[in-house]
Parts: C-alpha cells; structure tokens; sequence
C-alpha cells in the first residue's frame, strides 16, 4: 500500500509540475540568461506571435539573438522593475505606481497595434451585428437583457434578432485585452465609468470569466446568445464573429489594421514633441478608426547600464520600427503610423549609457 | 568525517584486531547514516516552516489591511483594493465536496470489484486503466470538460436534475444554467481523484488478510455480507487514508477548474451557478498583477489556502483516529 502511494504522489508531482513551471516565471528568465544570448526580454503574450517572427529574422540578418518570455505583461513589468531583463513588453502602459518601482525613466516605445473583437453567438444572424459603445457598456453590466431588446434592433434595422438571453462572457485571468476593452467602454459609455471602470481585472457586475482568449471563445462558441471580447487576431484565426462597432465619427466599423492605424493616426497627429508615449487610442477620432484599439509597448530604461547591450537593444528596435512594422499586418497586427515610426526613431536617441540616477 | 576516523586508528593503544576495526569503521558509517538520514528527515519541515513562513510575509499587508474581511467579504475588486476571498474559499470547499461525494462511492465500488469479484484476469488490465487516469494531465481535463462535459451538463444533467428528479425547486439547482458551473467543476474533479481513492482502496482491501474473510464465509455470511462486516471494516482507516488523499489533491486542482467553473467570484446556493475556488484566483490573476497590495493579497489567498489544506487534514487524521480506535 506503501508503494502505491509514493507512487500515487510521484503521478500528483508529475500532473503539478506541469503547471508550477507556468508559474515560475522569475526562475526561467533567470534560466535564460546563460549561454549566447545576446538580449532578454519578457513580457506581454499579445505581441508574442510577432515578436518572436521578429527575433528569428532579426538573428538571421544581424546574428543578434533576443531570448522573449512570453509570461504577460504584469510580469514583465515586474521584471524589469527589477532589472532581471534588458526590455519589458506590455499591452497596457505601466501605471505611475509601476514608474516609481522602476529603476529609473522608462522609454515606453510602441511597436505595433492590436485591437479588442467583439465576438458573440446569436444563431442565424449572417451579417455582423452592429453595437454602440453606449450599448456594449450596458449590455456588459448586464443591464439589457435580451438580443431583441428595442436598442439594439433601432441600430440593426432589418435585422432579425432572437428573444434569447445574453451571457456576458469575460477573461478571468488579468489581461491587455480586458484593459483595452474596459479602457474603451470607460471612454465610450457613461454609465460604465460611473460602475465597473477600467484595469486588467474588474470586479465585473455579470458574467462568465473564461482563461485567455481560448476560455472566452470557447464559451462564447458553444453558448447561444452569448457575447465576449477576444484579440483581433485570434478572432479572425479562429473565424469568430465580430460586431461593427459605431466609432466617434459616427460609422460603423469592423476590425482591421488599416482601422488601427487610422486610430492610431488620428492620435499621433496630436502627439507633442516630449510625449511619453503611454498613450490610449480607444475611442479615437477619424471616419475610419476602429474604436477598440491600442499600441502594445517595449519598455527599456532610458539610462542602461552596459554600452554592449544598449547598443544591441536600440539598433533592433530601430530595425524593428522600419523593417519590422512590414511584417506587422500578415500576423493580424497594425504597423504604426509613418509620422509615429520616424518620431520614435529620433526618440532613441535619448537611451544614455551610464548607472541609473 | 576522515577526521574522526584517521585519529582512531592511529592512536589506538591496545592494538585493536581487524574484525573490531572494521566494527569500528561501519560504526563510523552507521553515524554517518544516521546523520544523513534526519538531515533528511528534517529538511522537509523545515522547508514546510519555511514556505509557511515566506508565504505568511508576503501576505502580511494585504491581511493586515483588509482584516477578518478577507475571509468574510465577498468583494473582489483589483482596482478600489477589496480584497474578500469568501467566494474562494467557499467555491475551493464546495467543488472538493462534490468531488469526494461523487468518486468516493465510485472508488469503493471499483476496488471491491476488483479485489473481491472481479476475476483474476481482469484485475490488472483495468486496475491499470483507473490508474490511468491520475497520469492525464489537468489541462487535458480541462479540454475535455469544455468540449464534452460542459454541453452534457446543459443536456441532459441539467433537465434530468431538475425536471426528472424534481429538484428545480431545490436552491441547489435553480438558476440558469449554462454549464459551466460549481456543478460541472466538482465533476472534473471527481474523475480526476477516483483514481487515487482506487489505487490506494484496492490496495488496502488486497491487503485484508484471507482468514478474515474465511472465518466470514465459515460463519455461513454471503459474499456481500463478508464485504461489508469482515473486509470493510478491516480497511477501513487504509480508505479514508486514500480519500483524503483525493481530498488534498481535490483541494489545490487548478487548471481543470478554472476552465469549468466559470470564475465568478460569488456565493451562489445553486450549483448551476458559476464560482471560483483559490487556486484558480491565483491561477488566474498573478502573472498580470502588478500592484504590491494585489501581489500579497494573492499570498494570502495562498496563505489562506495552505491553512485549509491543514484544517482539512486534521479534521481528516482525527476522522481516522476516531474509527480505527472504533474498530478495536
């Protein structure tokens, strides 16, 4: 009976380690860090699909190998507030509690942009549905009820709309996603800035939390009548439906990179000069502009410590903002306006070598 | 270690024989052993104490802000820093329950068939495949339960509940249900602990010795009546070992919940409602929390964690305390 325990025990090991490693994500930075690997980086998992493109032909061409944790972008803030990676990556820019942990002035640079679908299950609806900001802020308080409810039929004409129950279906992990998402329904619909707010995790009035993008279209796909929100990109690799979303301009718009780049646009015409660049570009202004979208960032400190690796890093991102961004729309992603790339081009410039402070 | 040896030869005076030195020198192994061995021993409640104790720190800010309140409020919002486990600990509780109710009579059922009725060649063959189950891991679980169990639970568990059995007008089973629920996560889990209360259980009853059961049988009992007075209570701590076993690894699951319960942090009485248990809250919310109040209130959800587990143990240890005392 003994021995059947231990190896009951050995099997429980097994089945946890499996998971804990997820968890480790200090240590396997950390791992990282040995043999001929040039850079370390971790951070946001959004981005990763492209990064790690990136970091293959950035190797091919230049020879430079950048190891990327794809451990989520609170974790890679963590890590670099703690030095124990040469960039960071996040979907959402630190916050100024983040700032002060840092070890000094954080350059946030952004890459490309993503955006938030909206994806639901309403059987036998062939065109996209089309929402409001005003809407989705109630219909994720759970304040409409039914698909059939007056308010969204008004904007829908012609469109016929089932009697059935909406499920509200949200990431329950922490997530970019879910801050671009309640950063958007914050700006777009009143009563949503007044209750639930914005952040990677809300306490959400109703609903279903489903882990990643998977957890939430996996609910959303087998639940008649449900409504979630997942990345652009995994939207359209899995051929989910997405709303039209009305933007400030007053048209309805369904998600794609020329949507981001023109909200993105729009935004950077306005940038001044001595811009942080912890920009939000939800909601943005221009007739074309998807309304649910956003950068997603490197951050590096302004003031590195090795000559070497501050060489490195900016001459990929460099590398990254010209021949990088050609890349960005094959994956799902948005390149970022021409005016931003050579602003932020200049911008790197400022990375000094020498000790923080 | 040579040290202590090389003097011992060296200086003998009386010339000891062979044979006593090298009694000797095996003496010197037997205290290296020995030291060995409780350096061993004591490494592991050490390092028990010491995960106790770094976990502990860690959630000492976010215990010491929010109170008795983090395990009776049932707020949990990030941004205005409430942080009320209730809903957890509730849900990691419940979804244990479910799951020792629904494996534990399955896992009797299984080794007594194996170890009493079943014939000799078919022991090993399906012994070996309940015990295959303790090797899938979790997140396969977890697919299967969002592919297959979930849609089971909308139909036909849900109406058969409710509507052949009667109970939707029990508490326990209004409400929509949706699938993903308390209900179908305690499932998962009792699939996935069946198969430690088994392999235990049916080792305990192999080990029931033979002349238990044949005074039984000589006493003119039927099969069943030899089961259930000579070989059950025989086994019986041996059991309740195995399914607390199940309840341990019950309690700390965490990939194949968080997928099926629907991570809704409230207290429901039904259990078609989504919940949320601990180690799904950590699960979910460490690798994007930032905040040094988010990071420790997750310890202590740990922390919290980790004292249940003990509670729970100890509540089980006097359980088998109690009936093994019962049985002399």
């Amino acid at each position: 009976m003994k021995r059947l325990i231990i190896a009951a025990v050995a099997f429980a090991a097994l089945a946890c380690s499996a998971e804990q490693s997820k968890d480790g994500n200090d240590s396997a930075a950390g791992a990282s860090r040995s043999g001929s690997v040039d850079l370390t980086g971790a951070g946001a998992t959004f981005p990763y699909p492209l990064y790690s493109k990136w970091f293959a032909d950035y190797a091919n061409q230049t020879g430079v190998r950048i190891n990327y944790q794809s451990i989520g972008s609170g974790g890679g803030i963590r890590q670099l507030s703690e030095g124990t990676v040469d960039f960071g990556a996040s979907d959402s820019p630190m916050n100024d509690e983040d700032i002060a942990k840092a070890k000094g002035r954080v350059l946030h640079v952004p890459t490309v942009l993503g955006a938030v679908a909206v994806t639901y299950n309403i059987p036998g609806l062939s065109a996209p549905i089309k929402l409001t900001g005003e809407l989705l802020g109630e219909l994720f308080a759970g304040k409409i009820a039914k698909w059939n409810d007056p308010r969204i039929a008004a904007i829908n004409p012609g469109v016929a709309l089932p009697a059935s129950d909406i499920l509200v279906v949200h990431r329950s992990d922490g997530s970019g996603t879910t801050f671009v998402f309640t950063d958007y329904l914050t700006n777009a619909s009143r009563s949503w800035a007044a209750g639930p707010g914005r952040g990677k995790e809300i306490a959400w009035p109703v609903g279903l939390g489903g882990k990643g993008n998977e957890g939430v279209a996996g609910q959303v796909k087998q639940t008649p009548g449900a409504v979630g929100y997942v990345e652009l990109a995994y939207a359209k690799q899995n051929r989910l439906p997405f709303a039209a979303i009305r933007n400030r301009a007053g048209n309805f718009v369904l998600p794609s990179p020329d949507g981001m780049t023109a909200a993105a646009a729009a935004v950077a015409e306005k940038l001044p000069a001595n811009t942080d660049y912890r920009l939000s570009i939800v909601n943005a202004e221009g007739a074309q502009a998807y309304p649910i979208s956003s950068f997603t960032w490197i951050l590096l400190y302004e003031q590195q410590a090795d000559a070497a690796k501050a060489k490195k890093l900016v001459d990929f991102l460099r590398w990254a903002l010209t021949e990088g961004e050609k890349q960005a729309s094959t994956l799902d992603y948005a390149p970022l306006p021409a005016t931003m790339a050579t602003q932020l081009l200049a911008r790197l410039d400022a990375i000094k070598v020498g000790t923080a402070q | 270690m040579t040290d202590a040896a090389a003097p011992t030869r060296e200086t003998d005076p009386l010339g000891v024989s062979p044979v006593a030195a090298a009694m000797k020198a095996s003496l010197h192994g037997d205290r290296i052993y020995h030291v060995l061995t409780t350096a061993f021993a004591a490494a592991v409640p050490l390092l028990l104490l010491l995960i106790a104790i770094s976990i502990g720190l860690a959630a000492w800010p976010a215990l010491s802000l929010a109170g008795l309140s983090f395990i009776t409020a049932s707020e949990w919002d990030v941004a205005a820093g409430q942080f009320g486990a209730a809903p957890a600990i509730y849900g990691t509780l419940v979804s244990s329950a479910i799951a020792l109710v629904l494996a534990t009579p399955l896992a009797l059922g299984v080794s007594i068939f194996l170890s009493e009725i079943a014939p000799k060649w078919l022991r090993q063959p399906v012994g070996f495949l309940v015990d295959l189950l303790a090797a899938i891991p979790s997140v396969v679980y977890g697919l299967w339960g969002i592919f297959v169990l979930i849609p089971l639970m909308r139909d036909p568990v849900g109406p058969f509940l409710r509507e052949t059995l009667g109970l939707a007008k029990t508490p326990m089973f209004s409400g929509p249900n949706y699938g993903y629920s308390m209900l179908a996560a305690g499932v998962i889990l009792a699939i996935m602990i069946l198969p430690f209360i088994s392999a235990v259980t049916r080792e305990v009853l192999l080990a029931v010795p033979r002349s238990q059961r044949e005074a039984a049988l000589a006493l003119g009992a039927t099969r069943w009546e030899m089961i259930r007075d000579a070989v059950l209570p025989f086994a019986r701590s041996g059991i309740i070992g195995g399914i607390i076993l199940g309840l341990g690894r019950a309690l700390g699951e965490t990939m194949a919940v968080t997928m099926l319960i629907g991570n809704r942090p409230e207290i429901s009485a039904s259990l078609f409602a989504p919940g949320y248990t601990m180690a799904s809250l950590i699960a979910n919310e460490f690798s994007e929390a930032t905040s040094d109040m988010h990071l420790s209130a997750l310890m202590a959800v740990g922390a919290v964690l980790f004292v249940v587990t003990l509670i729970v143990n100890a509540i089980a240890r006097w359980l088998v305390w109690r009936v093994t005392k019962g049985a002399r």
